[in-house]
């Protein structure tokens, strides 16, 4: 029996579309299928583009025919977070106040992907300007965890981790802000990549925090995710932050990992990351995990990261502050939504700007605004904007003196399995606890990956194991992620991720 | 506090008062590209036809540094014997405005590209050319915003207009801001050396190629900012800002009202609001633009898109050795090449023909000449025709070579005057103009013979004065000569063969 085409890696339908065995259109034809079928109940997409995927699609297949493919993953379809310009698609952020936007350019990861031959499939919903860690803040409403309906996806990226777990798409892209690719990846089961900051141009990624926004691959694979980082990746004379080196080798890097042989590797558990205050189930795979690395040879050592303590609260700083010199510039006068303020005769253009904004941001946007604007105004700066500066120095440090005894350091990636929708809607500071062990990557720049780890005994959700690694040392993330995935699979007897287990069609949830 | 109607005279304020002053001045750079995109920087064209994400500051869109801008703010500093930062920083200005594309413009705050330097100035006074210093504070980088156009409404102000029109054109074209220290200590001369300073930065600008400098076209924006202390406190009173000064005169007449209004309320009793204000031209007084106190809260911050500029110390000295000859030490140096007064030089300088006579020279045009031309004839016709000098359509060799036909004896100024009209009509080079209007100067003996023999003939009292050895008196037949031949004859001959036929 063969693995339908949905649930195959982006690797083996890339292989299925040299071997003639499938076309583009046909795949590109079975994820519309899929997305049709169960998104009504997951709610992944906010706006699918099945002729513009087809055409691509098309376009690709000519390719092939001619022996012409623009890179290996030429005709496997992608769907990327609604934050990424795409030229005459709507580009809204989750946002009320960019309803029916569509850029006049693409994002240089979107025309990069588009060079590659990879068929859009759409645009994946996220929290509101990516600001949440469970996608209930998107102004279109939530999307749900397909393991578990009632659940969240992770956030912000919720949309793209769900519609690579439910089989909507074989790959997917998002950004990662305070963990925004990694935490949906461990709590939806799915692989997610957050690369070097500067690895990966940002030029068209609508900006939340410039200093710590990076976007990355969602997919259900390492290897895929290295394929895939392979295409987005490298320098961008538009982006002056991207790194000006090649990339390193990174889907070298997974196919050696697959070999399973980690002799000489020093790991690092981080040990302010686990323990107290996370959920036992996922410390439990996590350090079966470990013993898994052991046993292929990895040397565990305990690494102390003493300023994470604080990176939550530096982030809470930075990352407010610069959202909300951001988000100044939807005032209503050039796109996206205009509201006419109520029983104001000629209004002037604050009154304008004044309404719009009132309607057309949510409340955590607002929440966020507010607190950077504060952040930022003369006699507070020092205090704040400037301390959380000094923080991620000491932060940075920290991981210096930890990779100078470890390659790699690890740790769960988020503290707990998936919460119920709406659980800590009303408590912002319980859902920022949700980030803490992915924030430090983003405050110092390094790269992180989450590989899934298995389910947690105590509810059966997913569980994501982070790596961690030097700046531009994204390969070792590849190696060692890879390496986990193919022990992890020995004992599991197939991917975690499997069609039949998720029961999506199902009339309660449709 | 009371509005004053009287201001108190200039000197008479002085009596009481101690004028500081700060002088902000912005230059347009002339790039090709913008400051931190690919669009032409180009003034005009139709509205937003030159913009991009980028500069209209679209959802995603990034900035880059244009490195040609950098270079020439390094320029623009060393030139001001600034000191060039080894590592600096873009920030963050956040304030609204609907012509900002992103409502945060991109400029330096605490880290700009040049800081601490100096340049003199020289004013005339009672005691003869004074120099006085002007402390320079620093230098930075920036992006110029949108134009706003406000249709409707009586005044052209967004107040009572039916709408406003947004053009994206200028936004994102790179802006050097130089900004002084406070000048104090110039007591009744600190209107004139406001004035002469943005005069010199305008010509250092010029030399240094970097701008067009054109204040009327908003290429060179001047804020005065000024305040009154008592006399002799030392201190620093309340200050006013008055915005986009548009000419040298009007900044020294800006600057000239502000103290005397702020006397009057001073003296009144009152005190001065720190605020901006906005001159007007044609009335000669300022009024009060927005309130701006102390606590206007930019919330700068470093611009997390763009990586700091690290210019090397290698490529600075490059630039350093790239420098033009400073304005003053070439005026210095040219007046005594050429030999002119200092009341020349100023005429020169003022009339901004100083390069345009400096090239007649070097095609070949003696010193004087080259002056008198650009001076008096062509300075007349600019005038009257409303243009810059540099840009009538006639060129220094033009000019040289004009004056080597009148040395040549080819013609002779009467005549040069309609080879000049022949030049700026586009008739073509000087020689063409001679050849074609036929101006060469008759100096062939037959026809000045005859010609001298009738006017002879017609004058018998001037011949009979000329006989009794009253050789002045033959201008007066040159004359009737010159007019029979209409302009065209050479005085000289015509005098040498007067005198020989009254001499036998």
């Amino acid at each position: 029996m063969t693995t339908p085409l949905i649930e195959r890696s982006a690797a083996a339908l890339a292989q299925a579309l040299a071997s003639g065995e499938t076309t583009s259109v046909e795949l590109t034809e079975a994820f519309l299928r899929r997305i049709a079928e169960v998104d009504g109940a997951v709610h992944a997409f906010l706006h699918v583009d099945a002729e513009g995927a087809l055409a691509a699609a098309r376009a690709s297949d000519e390719r092939r025919a001619a022996g012409t493919p623009a890179s290996a993953l030429d005709g496997v379809p992608v769907a990327v977070k609604d934050v990424l310009a795409t030229e005459g698609l709507p580009t809204t952020c989750g946002s009320k106040i960019l309803e029916g936007w569509r850029p006049p350019y693409d994002a240089t990861v979107v025309a990069r992907l588009k060079a590659a031959g990879l068929p859009i499939l759409g645009k994946t919903n996220m929290d509101e300007f990516a600001m949440g860690s469970s996608t209930e803040h998107s102004a279109y409403g939530p999307t749900h965890n397909p393991w578990d309906l009632d659940r969240i996806p992770g956030g912000s990226g919720g949309g793209s981790a769900a519609a690579v777990a439910a089989f909507e798409a074989p790959l997917a892209i998002g950004t990662d802000t305070g963990g925004s690719i990694r935490q949906p990846g461990a709590v939806t089961g799915t692989v997610g990549v957050k690369p070097t900051y500067g690895g990966v141009s940002r030029y068209g990624l609508v900006a939340m925090a410039n200093s710590l926004d990076q976007a990355g691959p969602v997919t259900r694979t390492v290897l895929d995710a290295a394929l895939l980082h392979e295409i987005i990746g490298g320098h961008d004379p538009l982006d002056s932050t991207s790194i000006d080196q090649p990339l390193p080798a990174v889907v070298d890097a997974a196919h050696a990992g697959a070999g399973v042989d980690l002799a000489g590797l020093r790991v690092g558990i981080v040990s302010e990351l686990g323990g107290e205050g996370y959920q036992p189930g996922v410390q439990q795979r996590f350090d079966e995990a470990v013993e898994l690395l052991v046993k292929a040879g990895a040397e565990v050592v305990q690494v102390s990261c003493p300023s994470f303590v604080h990176a939550l609260a530096a982030y809470y700083l930075v990352m407010p502050s610069e959202a909300s010199s951001n988000l100044a510039r939807f005032d209503a006068m050039r796109y996206g939504l205009r509201v006419l303020p109520e029983g104001v005769d000629s209004p002037s253009a604050e009154d304008v700007m004044r309404a719009t904004r009132d309607a057309g941001f949510g409340d955590e946007v607002k929440r966020r605004i507010i607190l950077g604007t504060y952040a930022l105004s003369s006699g507070y700066y020092d205090a704040y904007y400037g301390s959380a500066q000094q923080v991620r120095t000491l932060i940075s440090r920290d991981f210096e003196a930890a990779f100078e005894q470890a390659d790699v350091l690890v740790s769960p990636t988020s503290p707990t399995t998936a919460f119920r929708l709406g659980e800590k809607l009303d408590d912002p500071l319980a859902m920022y606890l949700n980030d803490v062990a992915t924030i430090p990557a983003n405050l110092a720049g390094v790269p992180g990956i989450s590989v899934p780890a298995g389910l947690a005994e105590e509810d059966d959700l997913p569980v994501g194991f982070q790596v961690l690694a030097p700046a531009t040392a994204d390969d070792r993330l590849y190696r060692v992620g890879a390496a986990l995935e193919a022990l992890l699979e020995q004992q599991w007897g197939g991917p975690l991720l499997s069609a039949d287990k998720l029961a999506l069609e199902t009339e309660e949830h449709a | 506090m009371s509005t004053p109607t009287e201001l108190v005279d200039f000197d008479e304020a002085l009596a009481s008062y101690d004028p500081a002053m700060g002088l902000e001045v912005h230059v347009e750079l002339n790039t090709a590209t913008k400051m931190f995109c690919g669009c032409p920087a180009v003034f005009g064209g139709e509205p937003n036809t030159q913009t991009c994400p980028t500069c209209l500051g679209l959802p995603g869109s990034m900035p880059a540094v244009n490195a040609r801008a950098v270079e020439s703010a390094i320029r623009i500093g060393l030139a001001l014997n600034c000191e060039i930062a080894e590592w600096c920083r873009f920030a963050r200005k956040n304030y609204f405005y609907p012509d900002m594309p992103k409502n945060f413009q991109t400029s330096q705050y605490d880290e700009p590209i040049a800081f601490d330097g100096w340049t003199d100035v020289e004013v005339v006074t009672e005691n003869g050319t004074e120099t006085f210093r002007v402390e320079i504070e620093r230098a930075h980088m920036e992006e110029d915003t949108g134009k706003s156009l406000h249709v409707g409404g009586a005044t052209g102000r967004i107040h009572g207009a039916d709408y406003s029109l947004v053009d994206y054109n200028r936004a994102g074209i790179p802006l050097i801001e130089i900004v002084t220290r406070p000048i104090t200590g110039a007591r009744e001369h600190a209107p004139a050396v406001a004035r002469a300073y943005v005069a010199h930065l305008r010509e250092l600008i010029v030399a240094l190629g970097v701008s067009e400098a054109r204040m009327d076209q908003g290429n060179l924006r001047a804020d005065v900012n000024l305040s009154l202390a008592p006399v002799g406190s030392g201190g620093l009173g309340t200050r006013t800002e008055t915005k986009n000064v548009n000419s040298f005169r009007s900044v020294e007449r800006a600057a000239r009202y502000e103290v005397s209004r702020q006397a009057a309320i001073l003296r009144a009793g009152g005190s001065i609001t720190q605020e901006t204000r906005h001159w007007h031209e044609d009335t000669g007084v300022t009024t009060s633009g927005r309130e701006k106190s102390d606590a206007e809260d930019y919330r700068y911050f470093p611009e997390p898109d763009l990586v700091p500029v690290a210019p090397s110390r290698e490529w600075v000295e490059e630039l350093r050795a790239t420098l033009p000859e400073p304005p003053r030490a070439r005026r210095s140096r040219l007046q005594q090449e050429w030999g002119f007064s200092d009341l020349e030089m100023r005429d020169t300088v003022g009339a901004g023909a100083l390069g345009l006579v400096e090239e007649t020279i070097s095609c070949g045009a003696s010193p004087q000449s080259a002056r008198k031309w650009w001076l008096s004839e062509l300075a007349r016709r600019a005038n009257e025709t409303g243009t810059d000098l540099a840009a009538l359509p006639i060129t220094p060799a033009d000019v040289a070579r004009i004056q080597a036909l009148v040395d040549e004896g080819k013609i002779n100024d009467k005549l040069a005057r309609q080879v000049f009209d022949g030049v700026l009509a586009g008739e073509g080079t000087p020689d063409e103009v001679v050849a074609s209007r036929g101006l060469a100067v008759v100096s062939d003996d037959g026809a000045l013979g005859e010609a001298v023999d009738r006017a002879i003939e017609a004058n018998p009292d001037v011949a009979a004065k000329i006989r009794d050895g009253k050789v002045a008196a033959a201008g007066a037949l040159i004359g009737a000569v010159m007019k029979e031949m209409r302009g065209q004859a050479d005085a000289g001959r015509v005098r040498e063969l007067i005198v020989e036929r009254l001499s036998s």
